[in-house]
């Protein structure tokens, strides 16, 4: 269940690894919501992030970055909004380390540029100090991120590798092999928020070789939106990354609880 | 950076060793892609490596450039610029390029690759549209569909480019994410190839982006440098003092100095824009004020707040209006062989209209930030020798120019 404590003895990256295996394993998939952090208000971030975590495995927290390249309309802006309100890494950092461990372990997701002028010196640490279990970044491919990498695991932290379509097969292998925590499969080619709610041909085939690939659990993304598609994820990945979809929800002020318990499905009894 | 370790990087970059095997120009430039692009990116590293300097290849490309780009491009001695400056100065010519400007060289070369990978479709961003039109072109004449992400504000100031697009039979979609201006058009283009990476060639038109392009770009543009010195040491049996030229992304001006970049004589100059002041979003100053990051897959200079949220920019040419500079240009600012300095837009549209008084030539803005810059050098180092990177024609800055300039009279009569 999510909000039991977790071992004290699991380094943070291990910790998402081991929450994303406990949801699999309570209800088929784990469920891992994004949002981009301090939207759609500052204030509420710590507030909207203790409403989900009760009912999500682990929660990717977007920080905000004004070129998202690798980002569809929707979270371009909400990035623009947050960045508009003030919110940056040190203010996130801030905000997780003062609001404590959340029954829900966190990931950033983060372009690199941020990072990088917050200082690779102090951000591990730092991350660590607000309860990070590790990174997603779309723009540091495996041959630029040694450096970080090893600052990260320095401190029990991981840096979350995204495997997509166009990787070919060893490459895939080695970015299972690399990856701390758990392995990110984009499901589809193009941005984040893709509209359609169908799953592309040959999806399930590509998430088991990820799956066979990697001793991690392995979580899909980019384009969920539909609890049919979630549904059809069972089975061939540990869980499911819901960010547009979710961010459109908060967007519109509608209830994100009732938005991902949907999502989730039915409890599986053991 | 102390004097022994600028000469060591120096030195290898004469030996050719920058790019190195990854991508990088000293410490700057690299590969900071998205997954989904890195295979591409890989495959387009290979087929540069493959074709650029492969004899069938040189060959189609040297027949194009000459025979329907127009290359040798001349240069042109500018004697009333220069009785005006108290200097030698010449011209180098890109604005007689095919479609008025260097971009050409680059959307050539690189459409004639695109065409040998196999690709099916062309991407392009544009700023000024100066690259926009010869991609548009280049792709009619390669026979290739073609998409130009232009920003929304740059759509409005250069709407005669625009129409020229349409001509030569490109689709252009205006960008209205970001700053709808140049870099958001770019992260556009970006994501459409995200899109669609094995169907479509992404044909970047400035020195900028992940590993290959500052490179692939920087190859195809030095014909621009290759052809002045030739050019220079026949007309006046020697090297010029300086050799100036405008930077936005910088492909003009890595293309006009890397020929001379061994050349201990020759002084180089990049002419940033400056803009209508030092403010953050008031100049688009990367190497004067920027500080290194990442944007748009290479590390090097970037104009950034504290927290590395890009910032806004503003030039009153499109095609300088850009927060990031190539990889290179921060290893040659880094290491002191190329200086950089700023012109503001009212020096440039005074440039302008000085180079259009004294020599007929209308420049393009951009290249007229160059003029600006040469101009004020040419105070400080009386009776030298200029050579100055022309990059391209004014007639697209013609809706800025009727607005900015005091109006002639209609029909007033020349005295006289």
């Amino acid at each position: 269940m999510p909000g039991d404590p977790m071992p004290a003895s699991l380094l943070p990256h291990q910790r998402l690894g081991a929450a994303i295996r406990r949801g699999a394993q309570a209800r088929g998939i784990a469920l891992l919501p994004f949002l981009t952090a301090g939207y759609p208000q500052a204030a509420g971030f710590i507030p909207l992030l203790r409403r989900l975590a009760p009912v999500v495995d682990v929660i990717e927290v977007g920080v905000p970055f004004s070129d998202p390249m690798a980002d569809g309309l929707t979270i371009q802006r909400a990035s623009r909004a947050a960045i508009a309100s003030g919110v940056s890494l040190r203010w996130i950092l801030d905000e997780l380390r003062q609001a404590g461990e959340l029954p829900a372990p966190v990931v950033l997701m983060s372009y690199l540029n941020p990072l990088l002028a917050y200082g690779y010196e102090r951000l591990a640490a730092d991350a660590r100090a607000a309860h990070v279990g590790g990174f997603i970044i779309p723009d540091l491919p495996l041959e630029e991120g040694a450096e970080l990498s090893s600052r990260l695991e320095a401190e029990g932290l991981g840096l979350i590798h995204l495997v997509t379509p166009a990787t070919p097969e060893p490459r895939m292998r080695q970015l299972c092999a690399a990856s701390r925590g758990f392995v990110y499969a984009v499901t589809v080619r193009g941005t984040t928020g893709g509209a359609g709610t169908a799953m592309p041909d040959g999806v399930t085939a590509y998430l088991d070789r990820i799956r066979a690939a990697s001793s991690l659990p392995v979580c899909a993304g980019f384009g969920l939106r539909a609890p049919a598609q979630v549904q059809a994820l069972r089975g061939h990945v540990d869980g499911a990354i819901v960010g547009s979809a979710l961010v459109e929800e908060l967007e519109a002020e509608r209830d994100p609880v009732a938005f991902l318990e949907a999502l989730r499905g039915q409890q599986v009894t053991s | 950076m102390d004097k022994q370790e600028s000469a060591a990087l120096l030195q290898r970059l004469l030996q050719g060793e920058f790019p190195d095997d990854h991508g990088r120009f000293g410490s700057f430039g690299g590969c900071f892609a998205p997954e989904t692009l890195i295979s591409v990116l890989k495959a387009l590293e290979a087929g540069v490596r493959r074709h650029l300097h492969d004899a069938g290849f040189a060959a189609e490309l040297g027949r194009e450039l000459r025979d329907w780009v127009g290359r040798p491009t001349p240069l042109t001695p500018a004697p009333r610029l220069g009785r005006n400056w108290g200097a030698e100065v010449y011209l180098k010519r890109e604005d007689l390029a095919h479609t008025g400007a260097h971009k050409i060289n680059n959307a050539l070369g690189q459409a004639l690759l695109a065409k040998r990978l196999g690709a099916r479709r062309v991407i392009a961003e544009t700023g000024a549209g100066q690259h926009g039109v010869a991609t548009a072109a280049a792709c009619a004449r390669v026979g290739m569909p073609c998409t130009v992400y232009m920003g929304a504000v740059d759509v409005q100031r250069q709407a005669p480019n625009v129409e020229r697009m349409y001509q030569l039979g490109a689709r252009v979609v205006a960008v209205e994410s970001g700053d709808r201006t140049l870099r958001a058009a770019i992260d556009e283009a970006f994501r459409d190839w995200v899109s669609d990476p094995e169907e479509a060639y992404y044909l970047l038109g400035s020195a900028v982006g992940p590993h290959p392009y500052p490179w692939l770009v920087r190859e195809l543009q030095a014909v621009i440098g290759r052809e002045a010195r030739a050019q220079f040491l026949e007309m006046t049996g020697g090297l010029p003092d300086i050799a100036v030229a405008c930077v936005g992304g910088g492909s003009n001006a890595i293309g006009l100095f890397h020929p001379f970049i061994g050349d201990a004589g020759v002084a180089l100059m990049g002419v940033e824009a400056g803009g209508r002041g030092t403010g953050l979003g008031e100049h688009s100053a990367t190497l004067g004020h920027g500080r290194p990051g990442v944007l748009h897959g290479s590390y090097s200079f970037l104009l950034q707040d504290a927290d590395g949220q890009v910032q806004e920019t503003h030039s009153i040419s499109a095609g300088l209006d850009y927060p990031g500079v190539g990889p290179e240009h921060a290893l040659l600012h880094s290491i002191g062989r190329v200086s950089y300095v700023g012109a503001s837009d009212e020096e440039a549209l005074a440039a302008l209209q000085e180079c259009c008084a004294a020599e007929g030539i209308l420049p393009a803005l951009e290249s007229s930030h160059a003029l600006a810059g040469a101009r004020r050098w040419a105070r400080d180092n009386p009776g030298k020798r200029i050579l100055i990177g022309l990059s391209g024609r004014g007639d697209k800055d013609m809706p800025t120019l009727s607005q900015r300039l005091p109006a002639r009279q209609a029909g007033a009569s020349h005295a006289g």
